[in-house]
């Protein structure tokens, strides 16, 4: 199969100089201008794929894990040699290319997409030696002029000043003048002394500003392959290619909780119960919060409300916040965003409910009770929380250990693992919590080995040992269980 | 026609036409996406609807009243929004697990200085540190206030340049289920550091201390203590000296001639030299009770509509009024013109174009 037809994205009008990234014995970081003029195998293109895949999900997981950046470097270099091979230039812009196609379908997809490339490229970058960190910096033209010794002078107390803030050692010689608009990432952090609209940038930390270049042009190629893919190769390769792009962006986000499916939709007298057994501890605070307090802010009726595909959502919440703010008032204030998150108003969107990622990186401020508890709550209302449950100290414990090493997820999986009797296949996602638990408390003998019928995506994003039954800790378990059900 | 070209808006015969407005009518009925010709359509529309509140949003790649006719396959990229002031919004609210006198919507000259300050912080950051000089401040007319930045280069930022400025001004990390509110690095950033000095610490010892009365009573002063013990302090050590006082001032208490204000600064002073050898406990104590707090989400997208300037409040009555951040030390919220003022005094001073007024029967 060649390529030629899918190019996506420019081709390299000057002939594959190196960093372009066209070809056999090009350098090994590239901006992926050009599109691979290459034959595979079938075979090929899908396991290319799925290689670049799993790294792209484990540096997900591992920046949700809160990593810090020198960190995630060798992290990111291990990931890389493990699944692509150390002499891997051919593999590395066929699988982006591969990736590119599958990703480039919606919005959604293209912002996870263009997130996390720009992640991998920046620490391959970092990791690259200095010459050919420069010959990519020349390639992209920057177009930021270094500052004289005499302007560095000027500044140098505050300059000294960020890098003590951060942690970093100020020995930097050379600076540049950058616009702030460039380099988001550094004034998001604090990581950059300001004046007047100009960002002054140490060397080391010019990768940023590369990778800023990277994410632009991805960005730009994005929206350029989805409209060719749009108009002719849905057509041409509507039989061979699309459904094997199609699935790879939809098995490997993981079950695709866009479509409500008729099993999991819940009776709202049924909503306490479920709550008590089987919700995940995010939403199981959010739920509680709500019933005591009947109310929530907008981000906790974000997250409780994705989560909660009800059969009637918005008999739901009118029946708990009129409770507070009367009939009338949520009918005014909160109805329509109601109906908006079910995909009943404006953009007609039905969203997708929040992952744990994507709960972990929220912010949760003054007057807010969302986000994920592990990483949000104070250890004492952890404490106290998880002793709701029915958590013994010593599974207390281990869950809170994990907290403390920003294992968010892992530490839901114990709790998942303590309350059920039985371990989870990984929590990436709250409503696959749900899930798992209700498939596991409708199962008829309660002895059983734990092991689920999900479809075969989930190897691909569970780092734990298959679940090889609960035989030893079922005693225990069986007696926890079913205190939870009776109170 | 391009419309990213730098030039002054005012040479884009259609960048008017490309704004976004939103009107909230009586019965809470909303409308969005409506956009005008000229200012003249817009006076027309607006006292046909007589619209409780008017929201200022984006400029659009196309008219927003007309951007159904656009749609096409991928419609995401034909009608989108091209530029918009930088904004903020800082609410009374956010404050309230650290105000003693109101709560909820109810604001007062007692902590009406924690708008000031955030008016002072992020006006002087937005021009030293982004460069920016065209600001304008709003009083939003009952709690807070809004904050415009209208300079070419603020309005073409994208999303996550937006999102950028609002996480460097973000400090303040409490949420209901954690307690530990600010948490700063040992050695702060030039801009914190500038802040704390030029800003916070002297609004602090002048201001929030006195007229919260942060250290007295004892509840007031026990809340304060809460968020400082914890962190090697025992609630027992910090209020052991509560009862003593220096023999000056306990002439005085027997006299009960001994004022409030002098009993807050007598406690602050204590509690500052008890934190002396922990400094950065007491940057942060000073950083929870008078940093701005910004809701982040305002500034954030491209596409969030902000309340127009020179509205009238709905709840209030009162006129969102500029405010001028190098004298708002002494903006007054309770005495801003409301609604039934502004026609009275234009009954009394103004003669003639009455008529206009009453076609448009707001009386």
């Amino acid at each position: 199969m060649a390529f030629r037809s899918i190019g996506a994205g420019g081709r390299a009008e000057d002939g594959g100089e190196d960093s372009r990234g066209g070809g056999a014995g090009a350098g090994k970081l590239s901006f992926y201008e050009a599109a691979p003029d290459e034959e595979i195998s079938l075979e090929d293109f899908e396991e290319y794929a799925l290689d670049r895949l799993r790294v792209l999900k484990e540096i997900e997981e591992a920046r949700s894990r809160g990593k810090k950046m020198e960190e995630m470097d060798p992290l990111v270099s291990d990931l890389w040699r493990k699944h692509m091979g150390s002499d891997s230039s051919k593999k590395d812009v066929i699988s982006h290319f591969i990736l590119r196609l599958a990703y480039c379908r919606t919005e959604d997809l293209r912002r996870w997409f263009l997130g996390i490339e720009s992640v991998l490229f920046r620490h391959r970058f970092r990791c690259e030696m200095p010459a050919a960190q420069q010959k990519l910096m020349d390639d992209c033209n920057l177009p930021y002029k270094a500052m004289t010794s005499a302007e560095i002078e000027a500044v140098k107390e505050n300059l000294e000043s960020v890098a003590r803030s951060t942690n970093q050692v100020s020995n930097s010689k050379m600076y540049y003048k950058v616009p702030f608009e460039d380099v988001p990432e550094l004034v998001s952090g604090r990581k950059v002394y300001l004046r007047r609209g100009e960002a002054f940038v140490p060397r080391e930390q010019l990768s940023f500003l590369v990778v800023g270049q990277f994410r632009s042009r991805l960005s730009k190629a994005l929206v350029l392959t989805n409209r060719k893919w749009i108009s002719f190769i849905a057509g041409e390769e509507k039989d061979r290619l699309a459904p094997m792009v199609e699935a790879l962006s939809t098995r490997y986000l993981g079950p695709d909780y866009t479509q409500p499916k008729s099993s999991n939709e819940i009776a709202l007298q049924d909503l306490d119960q479920l709550a008590k057994a089987s919700f995940p501890l995010c939403m199981r605070s959010l739920f509680f919060q709500l019933r005591d307090d009947h109310h929530l802010r907008h981000g906790g009726r974000q997250q409780l409300g994705l989560f909660l595909k009800l059969e009637d959502a918005l008999a739901f919440w009118r029946a708990e916040f009129s409770r507070k703010v009367g009939v009338e008032k949520f009918d005014k204030e909160y109805a329509y965003n109601v109906r908006h998150n079910y995909g009943k108003e404006g953009k007609r969107t039905d969203y997708t409910p929040y992952s744990c990622v994507k709960l972990i990186m929220s912010t949760p401020g003054v007057g807010d009770h969302h986000g994920c508890p592990y990483r949000h709550f104070s250890e004492d209302k952890l404490r106290a929380s998880l002793g709701g449950l029915g958590l013994n100290s010593r599974q207390v414990s281990s869950a809170l250990e994990k907290t403390r090493s920003q294992h968010y997820q892992l530490a839901c999986a114990e709790v998942f693992e303590a309350v059920h009797g039985c371990s989870s296949d990984g929590i990436n996602h709250p409503n696959q919590y749900f899930e798992q638990s209700r498939a596991l408390l409708q199962q008829p003998k309660v002895k059983q080995m734990c092991s689920f019928s999900f479809n075969d995506t989930v190897e691909f994003f569970s780092q734990e040992e298959p679940a090889s039954g609960g035989e030893n800790n079922n005693n225990d378990a069986n007696e926890e269980k079913t205190t939870l059900m009776i109170s | 026609r391009s419309f990213v070209d730098g030039k002054h808006p005012s040479c884009d015969s259609s960048f008017f036409g490309r704004r976004e407005f939103s009107f909230t009518l009586e019965n809470d009925i909303y409308l969005r996406y409506m956009s005008f010709r000229d200012a003249s359509e817009f006076e027309a529309t607006v006292c046909e609807k007589r619209p409780q509140k008017i929201d200022i949003g984006a400029v659009y790649s196309v008219d927003p009243a007309k951007r159904l006719a656009y749609a096409s396959v991928s419609n995401d990229r034909v009608f989108a929004p091209v530029e918009k002031e930088l904004v903020f919004d800082v609410d009374m609210t956010d404050y309230d697990d650290i105000r003693n006198c109101c709560s909820g919507a109810d604001i007062c000259l007692k902590c009406w200085p924690l708008m000031t300050i955030a008016i002072k912080v992020v006006d002087s950051t937005l021009r030293e540190d982004f460069g920016f000089d065209h600001i304008l401040w709003v009083y939003s007319g009952r709690r807070g206030v809004h904050c415009w930045v209208c300079d070419a280069r603020a309005r073409k930022l994208t999303n996550e340049q937006r999102a950028s400025i609002a996480d460097y001004f973000r400090v303040y990390k409490g949420n209901e289920n954690n307690n530990r509110k600010v948490s700063l690095p040992t050695h702060l950033h030039p801009f914190l550091a500038r802040t704390y000095s030029q800003f916070l610490s002297r609004y602090f010892d002048e201001e929030i201390l006195i007229k919260q009365s942060l250290l007295h009573p004892q509840e007031n002063a026990d809340k304060v203590l809460k968020l400082v013990s914890g962190q090697g302090m025992s609630m027992q050590y910090m209020s052991s000296a509560y009862s003593e006082l220096p023999v000056q001032l306990e002439e005085k208490k027997r006299n009960n001639r001994l004022l409030p204000d002098e009993i807050n600064r007598q406690r602050w002073a204590d509690l500052q030299r008890k934190l002396m050898q922990k400094r950065g406990i007491q940057v942060e104590l000073v950083f929870t009770y008078t940093y701005p707090r910004l809701d982040l989400e305002v500034t954030k997208k491209m596409n969030h509509l902000l309340k127009a300037p020179f509205c009238i409040h709905p709840k209030t009555g009162r006129v969102c009024v500029p405010i001028d951040p190098e004298d708002c030390d002494n903006f007054d919220p309770t005495t801003v013109p409301t609604l039934p003022e502004v026609l009275v005094f234009r009954l009394k001073h103004v003669n003639s174009s009455f008529s206009s007024v009453s076609s448009c029967s707001m009386i």
